[in-house]
């Protein structure tokens, strides 16, 4: 008895965190098509509810009466597994995300090693689906996800160690505490500004959606995808940026503190300066999506390795002489 | 690559420009309209569907001539006719193909006394095809729903004719 009440306890909590995170992730796919509409001077998605805002649900429903199409060449275990492991991993990252200092799933002590982690199996979720496809725009497709996401995962690896060099901890919640007086977007705002668009190639959002480019992979690894395998490779697609984003507001913006130490704003709760701070890098986002025209491949690859990463190499080396020289190195 | 386009580059203006221009167009009022609550407007020559009007005392403006039938180039048009008991000779049969129409306006154009007309509707779809086969209860049924629109869109264009 003692055991299931365990159990519960924790399985409620999960429900707790997953629910909301799982109708966020369909309320900010409506957020991102509006946004992209409305910078075209469209209106987007209206109809469905007050603004259009059940969109998602509609399309969820759509999906889930469609029928699912298995290649009758594919390697049906992966095929099948594919959309699974990508919406898996990315939820599961959720679990070290703290929305106050006690609300959080797992407060492990290596909590930015595990999401950063989770966030590079991601692309296991897509070469599985692109190979097992047994078809060549998949195929193509999965190879430039696979190459795109390894090189720009090896920056965000070095913009993790300038904030870590900051904190002295690989804590989520040390390092929210450890901008109390200033936010790490001020020090390091170059690492803030790559950091950012090293997320977009991360998540295959324009300007770098090269493995769903349409113009010349049909839609990537997605092509032999349908009905609700198809919708859980675009919710694991969502729930990844949405992670991008709350990785960059705890690394940088101050996770779930108020912009300000006074009266008013310390009253409200940690979770929604939180959520704030996500929207806002997700608008960022769906505004990218709206302005930038696609990479070539070859420029994308000479970003990834020839800028961004001796970039992020050499401020490691700045951050790290700054902090020795004035005596300001974390000790523990 | 010379400095200028180095500070460019490394400051990404173009990128923040064109952010803040994104950010402007945002606010602007949109130029698509809200299609199936609101319509664009359309021309009173629009040529949606067929209609067969008839006078204000209810008698069938057709006069079974059949020169829209001759004209139709894709003749999607079949009239019958007799003579009616008070010695007029009317349409038994007015079937339009709506399948095979091509919207021409040649009809509209050929009739004498303007009983076929082409309507300001062209929300017409259906799902099957057999709906399409327009008889003559059909389009005198649109003709009685449309008059008033029809009536006013033949005295806006007169002018130019």
């Amino acid at each position: 008895m003692e055991y299931l009440n365990i159990v519960f306890q924790e399985v409620y909590k999960i429900l707790f965190l997953l629910v909301p995170v799982l109708v966020s992730v369909a309320m900010v796919v409506w957020l991102d098509r509006r946004v992209w509409a409305f910078v075209q001077k469209r209106q987007g998605p209206n109809v469905v509810g007050p603004f259009g805002l059940l969109q998602s649900l509609a399309d969820a429903l759509k999906y889930i009466f469609k029928e699912i199409i298995i290649p009758s060449s594919s390697n049906k275990v992966i095929f099948i597994l594919a959309p699974i492991v990508t919406m898996t991993l990315a939820l599961i990252a959720w679990a070290v995300i703290p929305f106050s200092a006690t609300q959080v799933l797992a407060d492990i002590n290596v909590g930015i090693l595990y999401l950063f982690a989770v966030s590079s199996l991601g692309v296991y979720g897509i070469i599985m689906g692109g190979w097992a496809s047994n078809s060549k725009y998949p195929f193509l497709g999965a190879i430039r996800s696979a190459a795109q996401m390894v090189s720009y995962e090896v920056s965000i690896g070095v913009i993790i160690i300038n904030v870590l060099l900051c904190v002295g901890s690989l804590n989520l919640n040390d390092i929210v505490i450890a901008q109390q007086n200033m936010w790490f977007v001020i020090p390091l705002f170059p690492m803030f500004v790559i950091f950012f668009i090293s997320a977009l190639a991360e998540t295959n959002r324009p300007p770098f959606d090269l493995p769903e480019a349409e113009a010349e992979l049909v839609a990537g690894y997605q092509t032999e995808y349908s009905g609700m395998m198809y919708a859980m490779f675009w919710l694991g697609e969502y729930a990844n940026i949405l992670l991008m984003c709350a990785m960059g507001a705890i690394l940088f913006l101050g996770g779930w503190m108020s912009p300000i130490d006074v009266y008013p704003f310390t009253l409200v709760p940690g979770a929604i300066w939180l959520i704030l701070k996500i929207l806002l890098l997700f608008i960022l986002f769906a505004l990218v999506k709206a302005i930038v025209p696609r990479y070539r491949y070859d420029q994308l690859m000479r970003l990834g390795w020839k800028v961004f990463l001796p970039l992020s190499l050499i401020w490691v080396v700045l951050t790290a002489s700054y902090l020795f020289y004035f005596n300001l190195l974390p000790v523990n | 690559m010379n400095i200028s386009r180095f500070f460019k580059t490394i400051l990404m203006t173009d990128f923040i420009g064109g952010l803040f221009i994104a950010i402007k167009e945002l606010f602007k009022s949109k130029k698509t309209i809200n299609y199936p609550f609101e319509k664009g407007k359309i021309s009173p020559r629009f040529r949606g569907e067929h209609a067969l009007r008839r006078y204000p005392n209810g008698e069938e403006r057709c006069i079974a001539c059949k020169l829209c039938e001759a004209v139709c180039p894709a003749q999607a048009i079949t009239i019958e006719s007799a003579e009616r008991e008070d010695g007029s000779r009317k349409t038994t049969r007015y079937d339009i193909d709506m399948m095979k129409c091509i919207y021409c306006g040649l009809c509209e154009e050929s009739c004498p006394v303007d009983a076929i007309v082409q309507g300001p509707n062209f929300e017409f779809s259906t799902e099957t095809r057999e709906e399409l086969y327009y008889t003559k209860e059909k389009l005198l049924d649109n003709g009685d729903r449309w008059e008033n629109v029809l009536e006013a869109n033949i005295k806006a264009d007169n002018i130019h004719r």
